[in-house]
């Protein structure tokens, strides 16, 4: 039987693991018998108890009455919402700068190698603390607001009139989402016609119609609600409306700008890799440059563009733990004021790395789902 | 700068896992003379508390303590390896043996006292938390209570978030906290307007106040919102090392109730008949053999630092603060070493 390879392999895997296992296990041991010989308190259950600190960016509600468990899950959301935010923003700036950086304008072609070679070379805590500085340091005090219509830009970041809570506005929002929906199936009925029968209907003008249609449909149906909360100056900021904290500003354009730079440079070599030939043949059958580009390049650059990309989205996630040192409260900074007010630094720090995990594999398990459905079928 | 940190305690807590005790079974007191220094945990930069002077060396009073203990357990007050430590990597440098006590304006409380493995010998500062304003920016807030809705920095890792939120629940006022990691990007978002206020330990803010050109635009608001008895933190594992950091407080104390100071201290020795000067001194009794040191143990601490008020004048007074609370028992405050004998 040892002389059958396969048996032996799984005899060295199975040691291996038992190895491993030991080792976690005896570390575990250790550190629960040291934690308890030294009377430091262990266990989790300190998640249930009041937290007793407030937060001052929050997408649920939370009040210092409510546990720590819940202050995480505050922290998890800021975290959520802001990379998200930086993801699609710095892909949209990637796009533009990674094409630009390939445009035969010499101008434009040199600002995108200049943007991406400065960006990307300068640690990214130091754009972080400039962006923060420049907003904190440049903007003015509150009392001399600089006043855009009913919008004002001050230390306390941009105040904007926001939509009063009414069901008319959720309406519209799923209006859009059901807009979004049908373009998408539109697409699809649209590009089985013309394979089918050689001609088709437009795309673009029907999916723009369902855009504006069915949110105002929506809006009108449930009450047409007109009514904004208008932010108005009180003493120390700005009451109603919607204000953007100056933090969360720094660490979006911070994440975005640093990451677009990668992204970039991600799509020009993605471009590049598609053979010179495709371009050649699909300017051969009359396609103008943006249409080359958006039917034939980018659908075959994007095959080879999406892995690194999952890895940039990855890193901006995880950048994202820098906001601790511009004041934004994300998931780091809160685990942080947890862990020094009940001490349980092990348990604090394992549950943060166990949620970056999480949140990053879902992240990879998403674009490797997308990185399958657009691969190359060969037939 | 924040992933280092995070690093330097994750080994922390696998150093606590993967040492098997083994490391720290012996009493703290036995590894620092064997070593040769005593290793003290202090703030980066707290003036007056523990910051670098124009020389380059660590002064303040949380560094006095150090020089004081190091000078009685190894007989020279240079044998001190100074940590600088922000306020949240304290307690991991402390439980993980990095350091052998922290000396770094730390509040003593419950919790601390009782779940995460260490002990208070005694209080070296009584403190309370205030906030500072910017008077030009508002001259409108003249107590606390002006400043409901506002904007106030604070910093992460101290007990201040919480006596906040404590305070604002309790006086149905509201504060938007804007957390940072470190006193002084918490210093430089209020002194740059992003916030309206800025909250830490009175004696902080002096600190603060003190290096700051335009000082006579701020403004530190009346109410004191806590108690903070600023405390030296050793680990819980050593009784010996425990009663020394004790009584060098004491000591100090009583060196000052009973006139004894840096320059006079020999002179005392020899001369004195005041018995509690022979006992501190070790002129007579065996206060230090009951410490497992010797008879100078106390003369050497003062040689090094002077008495506790001593100490003070030199640090904390510069800062404009007043004795207060810090004063001896017999004088109004809250310093009452017990007695030697």
């Amino acid at each position: 039987m040892w002389s059958s390879e396969r048996f032996r392999n799984i005899v060295y895997q199975i040691a291996l693991l038992s190895l491993v296992g030991a080792l976690i296990g005896y570390a575990a041991y250790n550190l629960v018998h040291n934690l308890e010989s030294r009377a430091i308190a262990i266990g989790f259950s300190y998640l249930g108890q009041e937290a007793g600190f407030d937060v001052s960016e929050k997408l649920i509600d939370y009040e210092p009455t409510h546990s720590y468990a819940r202050a995480f899950v505050v922290g998890l959301l800021n975290t959520l919402f802001v990379s998200a935010v930086a993801i699609v923003a710095a892909s949209v700036l990637g796009l533009v700068v990674g094409i630009g950086r390939l445009s035969p304008n010499w101008l434009l072609r040199k600002l995108a190698g200049a943007y991406v070679e400065s960006v990307r070379n300068v640690p990214l805590i130091l754009q972080l603390l400039l962006w923060y500085g420049v907003l904190t340091e440049l903007l003015p005090p509150v009392a001399e607001a600089i006043v855009l219509g009913s919008a004002f830009l001050s230390q306390r970041g941009i105040s904007l009139p926001w939509p009063t809570p009414h069901a008319g506005w959720w309406a519209a929002l799923l209006g859009l989402f059901l807009a979004v929906l049908f373009a998408f199936l539109w697409a699809r009925a649209v590009r089985r016609r013309r394979e089918r029968a050689g001609r088709a209907p437009a795309v673009l003008w029907p999916s723009l119609a369902a855009g504006v249609v069915l949110p105002l449909a929506g809006w009108a149906v449930f009450g047409a609600p007109s009514e904004l909360s208008t932010p108005a100056m009180t003493g120390f900021g700005f009451e109603g409306g919607k204000t953007v904290s100056p933090e969360f500003i720094a660490l979006f354009l911070g994440l975005s700008v640093y990451t677009a730079a990668f992204i970039a440079e991600i799509v020009r070599g993605g471009i590049l890799s598609v053979s010179r030939g495709q371009s050649d043949a699909a300017e051969a059958l009359g396609l103008s440059r943006g249409q080359r580009l958006r039917l034939v390049i980018l659908p075959q650059a994007l095959r080879v563009m999406i892995p690194p990309l999952t890895s940039q989205y990855l890193n901006l996630t995880k950048n994202s733990s820098l906001a601790v040192a511009i004041g934004y409260p994300d998931l780091v900074s809160i685990s942080n004021t947890t862990l020094n007010q009940t001490g349980q630094a092990i348990e604090a720090i394992t549950l943060m790395m166990a949620v970056y995990l999480a949140v990053s594999l879902a992240i990879s398990g998403l674009m490797n789902w997308y990185n399958h459905r657009v691969r190359l079928v060969e037939r | 700068m924040l992933k280092q940190k995070t690093l330097c305690r994750c080994l922390a807590a696998l150093t606590l896992g993967v040492a098997a005790g083994s490391a720290f079974a012996g009493p703290t007191l036995d590894a620092i003379k064997q070593r040769g220094t005593l290793v003290c945990g202090v703030h980066t930069g707290l003036t007056g508390f523990s910051a670098p002077d124009k020389t380059g060396k660590y002064a303040g009073i949380d560094v006095d303590y150090c020089k004081a203990l190091a000078a009685a357990i190894l007989g020279s007050a240079d044998k001190v390896k100074y940590v600088p430590l922000t306020a949240q990597q304290r307690f991991t440098a402390l439980q993980s043996g990095e350091i052998d006590l922290l000396s770094r304006n730390t509040t003593w409380n419950s919790k601390r006292d009782t779940t995460m493995g260490s002990v208070f010998p005694g209080v070296w500062f009584y403190d309370g938390q205030a906030f500072v304003i910017n008077s030009k920016k508002n001259p409108k807030v003249k107590k606390l209570a002006d400043l409901n809705k506002a904007s106030v920095c604070v910093e992460t890792g101290t007990t201040t978030e919480r006596n906040m939120a404590d305070y604002a629940r309790a006086n149905k006022l509201s504060f938007k906290p804007v957390v940072f990691e470190g006193q002084e990007a918490t210093e430089k978002a209020f002194q740059s307007g992003r916030c309206d206020a800025y909250t830490t330990d009175a004696s902080g803010i002096a600190a603060m106040l003190v290096n700051l050109p335009n000082r006579s635009d701020y403004t530190v608001l009346p109410e004191i919102i806590s108690k903070e008895p600023l405390a030296p933190m050793l680990r819980r594992n050593d009784q010996e090392f425990f009663a020394i950091a004790r009584w060098t407080i004491f000591a100090l104390q009583q060196a000052e109730e009973s006139g004894v100071t840096q320059a006079n201290v020999l002179r005392m020795k020899a001369e004195s008949k005041d018995p509690a000067v022979q006992r501190l001194t070790g002129a007579t009794g065996e206060i230090g053999k009951g410490l497992g040191l010797d008879a100078d143990w106390a003369v050497r601490a003062l040689q090094a630092v002077g008495n506790y008020g001593e100490s003070f004048e030199r640090n904390i007074k510069p800062l404009g603060l007043a004795r207060g609370m810090n004063a001896l028992w017999n004088k109004g405050g809250l310093m009452y070493p017990m007695p030697l004998d």
